[in-house]
């Protein structure tokens, strides 16, 4: 018998975010709707919810950078990020994040995903050098431009580690795929499965490249 | 050996300083609320173990009535401001990269040692959590280099990190969040559903409108729960290995491989994957919370459409 009510829970998740609360508690009520309509008895729900939150805690173990990325910030580490690109007479937005790129791609396929990220080297960093070289090429930006670097630096990194990451053998999807696939009785090695993962990292530094460097032909355009 | 554990004693620590530096930063006028927040927090890294699974669940309730009551808020409090860094920054040069630069540093060089070398040998690090033990040892190092160096006053770290943390906010914890939503669909047998309705609508005799079907489901599902990780064993149990990969003989590497980066495409694509979609936004203070997502939405398109041709064309012609 299939349980048709729970996926309710669902709607709500995309309700809610769509009408803007905050995501949190979109999130929770959505959690308790869905197991009530399971037929969890509440406390039984909360126990999951609680149980899932702290299992899952280290995702939220990467913020122990912020004291040394606060530290320097204070220190002016956003300021030099800047004053470096602005030396560089080549540099473009569109450059800086296809280095960047390039860079995370690599790394993560080494298997060294948390050496970069967003708190760790988009804010501090790269969304500073991305910004001045726009401004160094098209000079003050509006603040819409602005926005629209700093998302692009955010997307680059997120571009660069998902499709890296699966070259690496040891990485946790890799794994899952396998431990998934050997449940249906199809046995993998992790090589067989992160070689396949090199054609789409190719595509996707392709595709994300192209974009960039067609966003430095849009911000060039806008003066 | 050092695991996990010791990292999430730190983070505690951290938590607590933060909740502690907030108490008492009369700039920001819910200060308490934020205080209350980072300290749930700093209980939960510190003693998440033994407050046993509704004790989380009133732990989580907590935070989510901080926050969704909208009680957190931010201090004026300045730092150093722009001019006094722009000297900063002239005065000390490229070496402020330096300490940045320490904390990948120690996590590379010293993963390559703890796998590599027999150093791994001697279990000094959990070899579940190297890189994560690293990270922190690394954070402590550069912590301690600049100390010696900029010589900030003591509490610095602690006053920069909470002023970081704050312009975060609840979005901090948003991915643990969403992993817990995870979990609880998973007990309710969301996946399952999902499933059997991708199976019942699965096209007889054509083995691109399968592909097809389980790279959108891949997206789909994977938008859903914010993270392609559970939507994969559900698609593969749907369509993934009964169809292409028994009936239709596809090639299981590339079915498996592809399949998760076709999900990855949808992870770009979705507000439930907050650590990677909101939490930046957050983080670089821009106004659009949903802004990243719609910069990133023109790579996903082409290289879902890129990714569906390689496991057709991969999985099944090559």
């Amino acid at each position: 018998m299939i349980h048709y009510w729970p996926l309710l829970g669902i709607a709500l998740v995309v309700l809610g975010f769509a009408l803007r609360f905050n995501p949190l508690l979109v999130v929770f009520v959505s959690a308790v709707v869905t197991g009530l309509l399971a037929g969890m008895p509440f406390l039984k729900v909360l126990g999951a919810v609680g149980k899932g939150f702290n299992d899952n805690r280290n995702v939220t173990l990467i913020y122990v950078v912020l004291p040394v990325i606060g530290l320097l910030e204070r220190y002016g580490l956003q300021q030099q990020a800047r004053a470096l690109i602005r030396r560089m007479r080549s540099a473009t937005t569109g450059r800086v994040l296809i280095i960047y790129l390039a860079f995370r791609q690599i790394f993560a396929a080494l298997g060294l995903t948390t050496i970069a990220g967003h708190a760790q080297t988009v804010r501090p960093l790269v969304a500073p050098m991305a910004l001045a070289a726009a401004e160094k090429e098209h000079g003050e930006l509006d603040e819409e431009t602005a926005e629209k670097v700093k998302e692009m630096s955010a997307a680059t990194d997120n571009v660069g580690v998902f499709f890296g990451e699966d070259i690496f053998l040891a990485v946790s999807s890799i794994l899952l795929i396998q431990g998934a696939l050997a449940g249906f009785g199809i046995q993998l090695t992790p090589f067989q499965l992160s070689i396949w993962a090199i054609p789409t990292a190719i595509c996707a530094f392709v595709i994300h490249g192209t974009r960039l460097l067609l966003f430095d032909r849009r911000l060039s355009r806008r003066k | 050996m050092i695991g996990i554990y010791w990292l999430y004693v730190l983070a505690g620590a951290m938590f607590a300083a933060f909740a502690i530096c907030s108490a008492g930063d009369r700039t920001n006028p819910k200060r308490w609320a934020n205080a209350a927040f980072w300290g749930l927090l700093a209980a939960s890294f510190w003693l998440g173990k033994i407050l046993g699974d509704i004790g989380n669940g009133v732990l989580v309730l907590l935070l989510v009535a901080l926050a969704g009551s909208h009680l957190l808020g931010r201090g004026t409090r300045q730092s150093t401001s722009d001019e006094e860094r722009e000297q900063f920054s002239q005065r000390l040069g490229n070496k402020l990269f330096l300490p940045a630069l320490v904390i990948p540093f120690t996590a590379f060089v010293g993963t390559l040692l703890f796998t590599y070398t027999p150093l791994s040998a001697t279990h000094l690090i959990d070899a579940k959590a190297v890189t994560l033990v690293l990270l922190g040892a690394g954070v402590l190092l550069a912590l301690a280099v600049c100390y010696a160096w900029l010589k900030p006053p003591v509490g610095a770290p602690v006053a920069e990190g909470t002023r970081l943390a704050d312009s975060i906010g609840w979005a901090i914890v948003l991915p643990q969040m969403l992993a817990s939503l995870g979990a609880v669909f998973a007990a309710a047998g969301v996946g399952t559903t999902i499933g059997s309705i991708a199976s019942a609508i699965i096209p007889q005799g054509s083995v691109f409108l399968a592909v097809l079907l389980y790279g959108l489901g891949m997206v789909v599902f994977t938008m859903i729960m914010g993270n392609a990780f559970a939507a994969f064993p559900v698609m593969a149990a749907a369509i993934g290995v009964p169809i292409l990969i028994h009936q239709d003989g596809g090639n299981a590497g590339v079915i498996g491989a592809v399949g998760m980066l076709t999900g990855f495409c949808g992870t770009l694509m979705t507000p439930m994957a907050a650590n990677f979609n909101i939490v930046p936004a957050a983080l670089l203070e821009l106004k659009n919370q949903y802004g990243v997502i719609k910069m990133q939405v023109p790579t996903a398109i082409p290289l879902l459409i890129v990714n569906i041709l390689i496991l057709y064309i991969a999985g099944f012609h090559l």
